[in-house]
């Protein structure tokens, strides 16, 4: 059982870490379609090939986490980058081996894979 | 007749500036929406309650049960608010609430439950909430059976629905850690326990009295109403019952004002409506939008139009108890009233998009297929009529019907309306009726020409070699999966009419434009 209080307390921590784009830290958040949708066209591969690359780069500013459906389930897998200041970017149709290089471009490097972005799928 | 225009720019791209979006909130595809009910999804992760509190999950309800709030005052936001059953029926949610707190139960016993028994072909609307943001339904439930003072809920779920299952019990676990399901909830003294039900796959089962009997473990079979379930209901205890959707504008009312909620819709129709498109459309998938939007706006804008240049003909809301919207009411808003007035319905959400090459006596049997499957068989009407209209379907789609039947059917669809126990069997005929009014022509080029004009009906289609474009190159006859085809090379070739199964492989395969269709 919670009190109010430590129900307030983990809306304020919790306010923090999602809001990311109005954040100043370097936090990061990688969010990954899970839902049917998602699941069907390949999503789990492409969230273990993520935590799996973020571990393996030490990334511990990186939060890598499951969400529901976002409405473009013709193009899942779907994965979106959510940082500090900036619109958050939409990759589609994902695959495990494009994980290494979102990772090591946008993730490390800070610039969005143009190619596997929602604008360039069509 | 007006014909939406094919896709010409990549839906995708910033139309104006040509520059690549890189982020799904720049397209044309998210514009348009507007996210209530899917506000959380697709953000937050839906097996976190911690995620779920930061953004203001649980607000609502730590408000109410720490001011005690008057339930009365609760109803009165929700009626306020405009807010209509999700479910497709349209009925004032607000009402609702009204009914079962002012019903009267001898032992005191009421119960809140939601319908996530979504069963519409193509509908996935609720599975999308349920699997995206399932605390906002706990949450709504719990503020429902404060607001009507019941202490006891079910969640009625398909067992096809596994991800959706899976998410809520591990919510329902979570929440009942945090103390904000259970027993005395934020130590307020108010009690709610909450379990989930799995329907065994029966589409009836989602009307509301048969869900409500399959949930006492009986056969689930509808009853007549009166009495409404707010009066009696679930083991004979009045009980409010709404569906996912309903539930999950709840706590944005509460949170946002009702006013907030009344301002965005129409006079009659408040608030979003989710849809789940799908069918010959470019962006298949689910989009949130304010009642009142245009089909066209749908369609066009959101959906990116009809793929390979082909021509729009109809929309289909409401599966098998709604209606087809054809192209020449394009600009029909979206709302509850305007899709009944034009023979059509809301329904739970399922957009299905139909282009030329779908036939709309095809698209009728089809659906009437669905229900004669899916009916529970209880009354004659659902359960004779049904496969009757069925059957004449079938004699127009092979040729046989006569001008009569047209008349037969409409009179049987007459007697299927008036006469069925419950909405399953009453909306049964929409699909049938709406199709013939609206494309009537059609059903007659089937009667009078024996011709079906979009090319699916089987029995009414006649392949030919064109002899003045026949280069004699072999590859239909090659192709052909039932050797129909005889010809030598540089030769021209013939469709031997009785062996000739109409699968247009021929068609597919022919590079000179030489195999025609009647």
């Amino acid at each position: 059982m919670k009190t109010l209080e430590e129900l307030q307390a983990i809306r304020e921590t919790m306010q923090k870490q999602l809001n990311v784009r109005e954040s100043d830290g370097n936090n990061i958040r990688v969010v990954v379609g899970m839902a049917t949708c998602g699941i069907a066209a390949g999503a789990r591969p492409v969230l273990t090939a993520f935590l799996d690359e973020v571990n393996q780069h030490n990334l511990d500013h990186i939060t890598v986490t499951q969400t529901g459906c976002i409405g473009v389930c013709r193009l899942e897998p779907i994965v979106e980058i959510f940082a500090p200041g900036e619109e958050k970017v939409t990759y589609v149709n994902m695959k495990p081996e494009m994980v290494p290089v979102i990772v090591n471009e946008h993730l490390v490097n800070h610039k969005i894979v143009t190619e596997y972005t929602i604008g360039a799928a069509e | 007749m007006e014909h939406i225009r094919s896709v010409t720019r990549p839906p995708h791209t910033e139309g104006d500036t040509g520059e690549i979006a890189t982020s799904l909130n720049d397209t044309q595809f998210y514009h348009h929406q507007k996210r209530i009910a899917l506000r959380n999804c697709g953000f937050i992760n839906p097996e976190s309650i911690d995620e779920y509190i930061g953004v203001d999950g649980y607000t609502a309800l730590s408000r109410i049960l720490t001011e005690q709030t008057p339930p009365q005052e609760i109803i009165d936001a929700i009626k306020a608010s405009g807010l209509r059953g999700r479910g497709g029926a349209g009925f004032a949610t607000g009402m609702k609430w009204q009914f079962t707190a002012d019903a009267v139960s001898d032992d005191g016993v009421k119960y809140v439950c939601c319908n996530a028994d979504e069963g519409d072909p193509g509908a996935f609307m609720d599975r999308s909430v349920l699997e995206g943001d399932p605390f906002s339904v706990l949450e709504a439930m719990t503020i429902a059976a404060y607001a009507v003072d019941s202490h006891q809920g079910y969640i009625y779920i398909r067992a096809e629905y596994p991800i959706a299952v899976k998410r809520l019990q591990i919510a329902i676990t979570q929440a009942k850690e945090y103390g904000l399901l259970g027993q005395n909830i934020l130590n307020s003294g108010f009690d709610f326990e909450l379990e989930l039900r799995l329907g065994a796959g029966a589409f009836v089962c989602g009307e509301e009295t048969a869900l409500l009997v399959s949930i006492e473990g009986k056969r689930g079979e509808p009853r007549p109403r009166p009495p409404f379930p707010a009066v009696k209901g679930l083991f004979a205890r009045p009980t409010l019952l709404n569906n996912v959707e309903t539930y999950a504008n709840i706590t944005w009312i509460l949170n946002n004002g009702a006013d907030e909620f009344a301002a965005i819709g129409t006079e009659k129709s408040k608030g979003t409506k989710v849809f789940a498109l799908g069918g010959k459309i470019v962006n298949t998938g689910l989009v949130e939008i304010p009642m009142g939007t245009t089909l066209r706006t749908i369609i066009e804008d959101i959906g990116g139009g009809i793929p390979n240049g082909k021509k729009f003909k109809a929309a289909q809301t409401g599966g098998p108890s709604g209606g087809c919207i054809p192209a020449d009411l394009i600009d029909t808003p979206i709302d509850y009233d305007s899709l009944t007035a034009i023979g059509s319905m809301m329904g739970s959400g399922g957009l299905i998009v139909m282009d030329e090459d779908n036939c709309m006596v095809d698209i009728a049997k089809f659906f009437l297929e669905f229900i004669i499957d899916e009916s529970c068989g209880k009354c004659a009407p659902c359960r004779i009529g049904t496969k009757r209209l069925h059957e004449l379907l079938c004699k127009i789609t092979d040729g046989n019907g006569t001008m009569e039947d047209l008349d037969t059917i409409v009179e049987l669809c007459y007697h299927l309306k008036s006469s069925s126990l419950c909405a399953l069997g009453q909306s049964a005929p929409n699909p049938v009726l709406s199709t013939l009014t609206r494309f009537r022509s059609e059903y007659e080029a089937h009667v009078l020409e024996k011709r079906c004009p979009a090319g699916v009906c089987k029995n009414l289609l006649h392949y030919e070699i064109l002899a003045d474009k026949c280069k004699g190159c072999t590859l239909c006859a090659r192709n052909c999966p039932a050797d129909a085809i005889s010809g030598t090379v540089k030769g021209l070739h013939t469709i031997d009419q009785e062996k000739c199964i109409k699968c247009g492989v021929c068609m597919d395969h022919c590079k000179f434009d030489a195999v025609v269709r009647h």
